[in-house]
């Protein structure tokens, strides 16, 4: 079983990547203040291959993710290299990201409620992307839409076809949204926090879902997530984000045994796990910056314990000790 | 602070033995109304028949999914709704009742029991100054401007503000677990003796939600509280209570201290609920789910025993007759019919040894 979860990294190292980060930078800029959301972050992800980004809030794990399909509003300045399956994403025009859009990369989203149109049933919904990108009749599509609802094990599919979004419980409208991200078989499927929202007998669920049709369908997933639980069950490597830059990456496994980044750390500490009872969390003083100045040292020695001068010389490059992991703290051997 | 062990016990009526709070059946139903003369068409049985007991000093942790009831539970123990049926009485006095029955009024009651709710903004006014929010309650309850002010200026220290610095501050110049611990500082300020927390910690980041943690477990220790903490985070109750009720649909399925609940969970929703927890570890993972399907709706709930739809040991009986809170040692109950002996399932005793 753990062979399965730590893919090597170096056995799709040679293939063209499906996703190909290089120094992306966000910026929202409005009249009273920069925030500097996202800061040279370098992301790589191999076809087939699930990733989670791990943040807290305000971390810029989602609006990474928001770039990568360019859904960001026209007042976020983008600037870095986002290349998705060979296309250079920011070079589109708006025809070319619709194609884009639901054929080689989809998204779903944390509050299904809110992402599916109210107005259209579920069959109409999924049946909408199909004919809009293969060009099949509306039979097909609904044919096609049947077919997903099953894949994504909605039970008593042919009568949930014609259900509006309310008339589903919070798991179903989330396997419903599963299900229109899915229609055109997508080379990158986006999940930003789809389980967040879920009861714990429903996110369980939903994500073995998730992991099955991944490697039922070879896709490659970016999966945004603040809990480590939740990158424990899914991911195949971790992208630890704080103040707008990945702090550490490596495979889930090593990361969870012994992070590399003191935040990693700090956070593995302060996760309330089984048998800690009586005993006293450790906890990372402080809270994280704010992004309103482009940090100019490592953002993380305010709250730093093992904090020294040089941290605060400039921002670390990443280092890697061992292939494969690599990780911004001057602190960590550089391999 | 000057709330000091000694006045604790001047409160004290009931004895140490006297459960804190009592509940019993209570019972709250939402009417649905529909229809051309908005006659009631449906009823949400929110909360039905839900009866424990909340000892003097320990944490009761409740947890369950959404529309288990939980939340109504919380808004009924603080009277924020009144309960359809069912009695609640505090420290051996009934709740609600006048001076001449020989209860408790229920400002009284509110002045011991306070609450701190999940979102931390929406809960706090954002036109008061922090210092006024958590001065305003001692104020109602008759103290002078200037000695509230004072006892807000304490509990802001206690709670890890300066009161220096935040006294004078609005809510939105405050971060997310600052919020949080003026919500808990206000819940202080009447000097309560029972704190109710509904997800107090869930929307925080998790960095921030181990600082508010280790807050609580200080403070109930410093001010000698007790906690009803209810929450979906399985890991953050089984940290913090000493006490386990598990809910589903309306009702408690299983209660028990900590270890008998996390160690040895009877109830099969228990189980379930507790093997749906993700694991840390990637080379733990599992392919199937414990449970299967979303959580009935509580407007038609099934008969017999509300867990039998997604039970996979159900049989006939658990749609006949409701199973009843079968006592399993050292106050560890489950309402399942296989933890009841006789009570006709093919696996009964099982669970009994």
């Amino acid at each position: 079983m753990s062979d399965v979860m730590e893919r090597p990294v170096t056995a799709t190292a040679n293939a063209t990547p499906l996703v190909r980060l290089r120094d992306l930078s966000v910026r929202f800029v409005s009249r009273d203040a920069t925030m500097h959301a996202v800061n040279g972050v370098d992301l790589d992800l191999a076809a087939g291959e699930v990733l989670c980004i791990l943040g807290e809030s305000g971390s810029g794990k989602s609006v990474t993710l928001r770039a990568l399909m360019k859904l960001l509003p026209k007042s976020a300045c983008v600037t870095g290299g986002i290349e998705v399956a060979g296309r250079d994403v920011q070079a589109m025009n708006e025809r070319q990201l619709q194609d884009f859009r639901g054929s080689d990369v989809a998204m779903i989203f944390q509050e299904p409620m809110t992402a599916l149109d109210p107005v259209f049933t579920i069959g109409q919904q999924i049946a909408e992307t199909v004919v809009r990108h293969e060009c099949v009749s509306r039979a097909a599509g609904m044919a096609r839409a049947l077919e997903l609802l099953e894949l994504v094990q909605i039970p008593s599919a042919k009568r949930r076809l014609a259900a509006y979004p309310h008339e589903l419980s919070g798991g179903l409208r989330q396997r419903a949204m599963i299900a229109v991200a899915l229609a055109c078989k997508p080379k990158l499927l986006l999940a930003d926090e789809p389980t967040t929202a879920l009861d714990a007998t429903v996110q369980i669920q939903v994500l073995l879902l998730l992991r099955k049709l991944q490697e039922q369908l070879g896709m490659g997933v970016i999966f945004v997530t603040h809990d480590l639980g939740v990158a424990g069950e899914i991911a195949d490597r971790v992208a630890v984000m704080y103040a707008g830059r990945v702090v550490e990456e490596g495979p889930v496994g090593a990361m969870m045994r012994g992070p590399l980044h003191p935040y990693p750390r700090g956070l593995l500490g302060a996760t309330v796990h089984g048998g800690m009872r009586g005993q006293r969390l450790t906890t990372i003083p402080g809270a994280p910056p704010s992004l309103e100045a482009l940090p100019t040292a490592c953002s993380f020695a305010p709250r730093c314990a093992e904090a020294e001068p040089a941290c605060l010389a400039g921002v670390p490059e990443p280092r890697s000790p061992v292939p494969g992991r690599s990780a911004r703290c001057i602190k960590v051997a550089a391999g | 602070m000057s709330a000091s062990p000694s006045t604790h016990t001047a409160l004290d009526r009931g004895g140490p033995a006297q459960p804190l709070l009592l509940l019993s059946g209570l019972k709250k139903h939402f009417p649905i109304r529909g229809g051309l003369f908005g006659a009631t068409v449906a009823t949400v049985r929110a909360v039905d028949g839900v009866s424990f007991a909340v000892r003097k000093g320990e944490t009761l942790g409740i947890v369950g999914e959404s529309g288990c009831g939980k939340s109504t539970t919380a808004r009924l123990l603080m009277r924020l709704m009144e309960p359809d049926a069912g009695s609640m009485v505090f420290d051996g006095e009934g709740v609600g009742q006048n001076a001449q029955t020989g209860g408790i009024t229920l400002k009284e009651y509110r002045r011991q029991v306070q609450m701190v709710f999940q979102d931390s903004y929406a809960s706090l006014n954002p036109r008061l100054p922090i210092e006024e929010t958590i001065a305003f309650a001692p104020k109602v309850h008759g103290i002078s401007a200037s000695e509230a002010r004072g006892r807000a200026h304490e509990i802001l220290a206690a709670v890890g503000l300066a009161p220096a610095s935040f006294a004078r501050r609005y809510p939105h110049e405050l971060s997310g677990g600052q919020r949080q611990r003026v919500n808990i500082a206000r819940a202080l300020a009447l000097r309560p003796r029972l704190i109710l927390l509904d997800e107090p910690v869930s929307a925080l980041d998790k960095s921030v939600e181990a600082q508010v943690l280790n807050l609580l477990v200080d403070l109930k220790e410093k001010f000698g509280l007790t906690y009803v903490f209810i929450s979906h985070d399985l890991n953050v109750v089984q940290y913090i209570s000493d006490r386990v009720l598990v809910m589903y649909l309306g009702q408690v399925v299983e209660q028990g201290p900590v270890e008998a609940i996390y160690d040895r969970p009877a109830h099969p929703y228990t189980r379930a609920l507790l093997a749906s927890r993700p694991s840390m570890d990637p080379g733990m993972r599992r392919t199937e789910p414990p449970l299967t399907g979303d959580p009935p709706n509580p407007i038609n709930p099934p008969s017999g025993c509300r867990f039998r739809t997604r039970c996979p040991f159900a049989e006939g009986v658990c749609a006949e007759r409701e199973p009843v809170h079968s006592a399993l040692g050292g106050g560890h109950e489950a309402a399942c019919h296989m933890a009841e002996p006789g009570s006709g399932h093919s696996q009964t005793g099982r669970l009994a040894a």
